[in-house]
């Protein structure tokens, strides 16, 4: 075999921004792809906003249904995506070696990470621009600071992707699919999305508050609907959820 | 000129809980050319290639790429070399030609993609996601994948395996040009030919050790001796034989009319026994050269009972 030079060594990384807009670009497209991803992410909200808001299953209180349930469908449209999609994609991507062939690709552990986040808040605002465009079609009327929902909604992304990607680097494939969808239901029926809490008995509302899908649906409740400052103790539950979730899929994270 | 190794691997161990995959492992890769790790299911092949991609951290021993420790000096390797993983490493919703271009954009100077695709024979499945290829299809994007980065080292584990012929003799004609345009290669195969076609060394892994390493010929060579078979008319004068055969030879007529000399077997011994037997007006009958392939060496080597 004689020497044509087509692959003669000529090795280098890429820049670190074309990797990490090349990776979120990749990843977010493999998310907009899979259909069941997008049962999760996209049909599903859009059907409980439009079914709950038309038909009177719940008491949602007083007040237009929608102003309860367009922050609970979009703190859901959070769950789904950083929670629930990412630990199932990302626990998938474990088991089939995904990340362990990018591990030895120029592109940096850190780097990937970030792309993943980077993807997540794409679909994020795809969601949340196709939700809010369907409440508003619905009559919702929301109030507040922006930057209160900015700030819920930046909180709550990075607690569920501690918690989503702590399942993922832990636990097999097949038993974060399951636990990951088990856990989205629970979350839905228990955390204040489309069911208010009031309807749960004392006891249990004090311990359903706690929880990060509780705080996210509360504090944009009381932002959009009823025009609340910042809410600072919804907050405080979901940057204590993602210091833990985070700081624990940082620890316990194995890659293959 | 003396380069330095492309790979050094001193006294490696790595143990899995009570198992000891690997076990006091040394192995030089010479840069340039390619390199066969050949070694029965278990032998600690996967796991020694896998400490020099830095996935594995070794438990004793040191470990040298390209002059780099994988682990410490991961960042400045990883742009350098290519690694093909026994299985997997892709979406499974990603398309061929999509994955391809994404491993070239995270490198500076990587391959042609299109050509890279036409080379490899992957222009029909380019829009088909890699959950529906199949399997030699697979390894050949997986291939592609490892080389399209322009690299100075890959390592290729397994990369045949489960290949149809004509895919095979692709896979070692990309094998073949990346070794004549200097990249050096490291593969991993438990098929001997495969070995004994491509590589200019081999290393010859069992029980987490290399119990033999150097050029096939000289593997072959070195192992029990080669065989030389002819019949002729019963009872020649054997000893006139011997004395134009090189000393470390044997000739016997086990049954009459039937020869065997054993040695070097080589042109120049063939051309002894034939002269030999012209002047003894011999009609060398059924002469046959019984040489030992990779195969009976590796065999020979690390036994013929099958392995769990």
């Amino acid at each position: 075999m004689t020497a044509t030079g087509t692959f003669a060594p000529k090795p280098g990384a890429a820049p670190l921004g074309r990797m990490i807009r090349a990776q979120a670009a990749l990843e977010t497209r493999m998310l907009l792809r899979n259909g069941e991803q997008l049962l999760l992410t996209v049909v599903i909200p859009t059907l409980l906003l439009l079914l709950f808001s038309t038909v009177d299953i719940v008491d949602t209180g007083e007040g237009e249904a929608v102003d309860f349930l367009a922050p609970g469908v979009l703190a859901l449209a959070v769950l789904s995506t950083a929670f629930t999609g990412q630990a199932i994609a990302t626990g998938f991507e474990r088991r089939y070696g995904v990340l362990k062939r990018l591990g030895a690709s120029p592109l940096p552990r850190w780097a990937l990470m970030t792309a993943k986040t980077c993807s997540v808040l794409v679909t994020e605002v795809l969601q949340i621009t196709l939700l809010t465009a369907i409440a508003f079609a619905l009559g919702w009327n929301p109030h507040g600071n922006p930057l209160a929902v900015l700030l819920l909604l930046v909180l709550g992304t990075a607690a569920f992707s501690g918690l989503g990607l702590l399942m993922a680097g832990t636990l097999r494939a097949e038993a974060t699919l399951a636990a990951a969808n088990l856990v989205f239901l629970l979350l839905l029926v228990g955390g204040g999305v489309i069911v208010p809490l009031e309807k749960f008995p004392d006891a249990a509302q004090s311990v359903l508050a706690l929880l990060p899908i509780a705080a996210l649906s509360d504090g944009l409740r009381d932002v959009l609907r009823d025009g609340a400052g910042m809410p600072w103790a919804d907050l405080g539950v979901l940057a204590a959820w993602a210091v833990l979730g985070l700081g624990a899929a940082g620890r316990f994270f194995r890659w293959e | 000129m003396h380069e330095e190794p492309a790979v050094e691997v001193h006294g490696l161990v790595k143990r899995y809980g009570s198992k000891t995959a690997v076990d006091g492992l040394d192995l030089t890769v010479a840069t340039g050319g390619v390199t066969a790790v050949l070694g029965p299911n278990g032998a600690g092949k996967t796991t020694t290639i896998e400490t020099c991609e830095g996935y594995r951290r070794p438990d004793a021993g040191t470990v040298r790429v390209l002059g780099l420790d994988p682990l410490a000096d991961s960042a400045a390797l990883r742009p350098r070399v290519g690694v093909m993983l026994q299985s997997g490493g892709i979406y499974a919703g990603a398309r061929a030609e999509e994955m391809l271009r994404h491993t070239a954009s995270l490198h500076a100077h990587p391959l042609d993609v299109d050509a890279l695709i036409e080379r490899l024979g992957l222009g029909d499945c380019g829009r088909t996601t890699y959950r529906r290829l199949s399997g030699g299809q697979q390894q050949r994007l997986s291939l592609a994948m490892a080389v399209v980065g322009r690299p100075e080292l890959v390592f290729l584990d397994e990369p045949t395996a489960g290949l149809d012929p004509q895919a095979r003799h692709a896979t070692w004609a990309l094998v073949r040009e990346l070794r004549a345009d200097g990249v050096t290669v490291v593969l991993t195969t438990h098929y001997m030919d495969e070995a004994e076609q491509l590589a200019d060394d081999v290393a010859i892994v069992d029980g987490g050790k290399v119990i033999a390493q150097g050029s096939p010929e000289k593997l072959c060579r070195g192992g029990a001796e080669n065989t030389l078979r002819f019949n002729g008319r019963p009872g020649l004068d054997l000893a006139s034989l011997l004395k134009a055969l090189p000393a470390d030879s044997t000739a016997v007529e086990p049954t009459p009319g039937t020869y065997r000399v054993n040695g070097r077997v080589d042109p120049q011994l063939l051309a002894t026994v034939t002269a030999w037997c012209a002047q003894h007006g011999v009609m060398p009958d059924r002469i046959t050269v019984e040489r030992h392939t990779l195969e009976d060496v590796f065999l020979e080597l690390t036994g013929k009972e099958l392995r769990g």
